[in-house]
């Protein structure tokens, strides 16, 4: 989950634990969470459950292009991953609005909704990962 | 001010989510995420027991949208899943996805009953 772990455990400690890491995934998660509220209140509470897995799968995409580009990129701040990854997109998207939505549907649209998330979710960290490294290797 | 109780929520999920994950995976240290698993079932229980308690929106917006919504992801658990079907095997991919879902879900289940119990 880091990029501390050849450091001694100590070092890594203070590292992950330092109060400006601490900080920005506060707020971070703060102003993932205030997206994603927006984006799903803008749709009927009857379609939530589809705007959350909007929200996943949108969230799923920009981790992918996120980890590659705080792999292929090493010049970026070492902040970048524990305020956008950790913060902001942990908080942008949910699992446990997604269990919830599936056990409140109904039966066919909870079925859709169980099976679509982490298929659609899957395929978009890949396209994520991969889309993003062929542009920042080129 | 909901979306206050929204921002309050998401800081303080995302930070416990941090803080949770850090602390199982010191303790159990694998490439297997653990910590994410359990952020994400135990998530699902609190949620659920949210559900089943119906507090007004104040509380709803607070503890559910912000703090159950930012204390889980699906972001992590997807990427994690796709290093592992990278780095490792399909097979190990996809239980922890299969496994995350069953647990969050039987545990969404037994925080709405313990919920509806009240």
């Amino acid at each position: 989950m880091t990029d501390d772990e050849d450091k001694s455990p100590p070092a890594r400690a203070r590292a992950e634990f330092a109060p400006a890491v601490l900080a920005v995934v506060a707020l971070g998660g703060s102003l993932g969470a205030v997206a994603r509220w927006g984006l799903v209140s803008l749709f009927p509470s009857a379609a939530s459950a589809w705007a959350v897995l909007g929200v996943n799968v949108s969230g799923a995409l920009l981790m992918g292009v996120l980890m590659a580009a705080v792999t292929e990129v090493p010049s970026l701040p070492r902040l970048t991953r524990p305020f956008l990854g950790v913060g902001v997109l942990g908080g942008y998207t949910t699992f446990s609005t997604y269990t919830a939505d599936v056990l409140a549907l109904d039966r066919f649209a909870a079925l859709a909704c169980l099976v679509l998330t982490p298929v659609t979710a899957l395929a978009a960290v890949a396209v994520g990962v991969r889309g993003a490294r062929a542009v920042l290797r080129r | 001010m909901t979306v206050l109780l929204v921002a309050f929520g998401g800081a303080l999920g995302a930070l416990l989510r941090y803080l949770v994950d850090r602390a199982v995976q010191y303790r159990f240290g694998s490439d297997f995420p653990w910590g994410t698993f359990t952020v994400n079932v135990t998530g699902s229980a609190v949620l659920g027991l949210l559900i089943g308690l119906a507090p007004g929106d104040g509380v709803m917006a607070f503890a559910a949208t912000g703090l159950c919504g930012a204390f889980t992801t699906y972001s992590t658990l997807s990427y994690d899943a796709y290093r592992l079907a990278v780095e490792g095997t399909a097979v190990r991919s996809a239980s922890y996805v299969v496994g995350t879902t069953v647990a969050g879900l039987l545990a969404g289940v037994i925080g709405l009953l313990a919920g509806s119990a009240f």
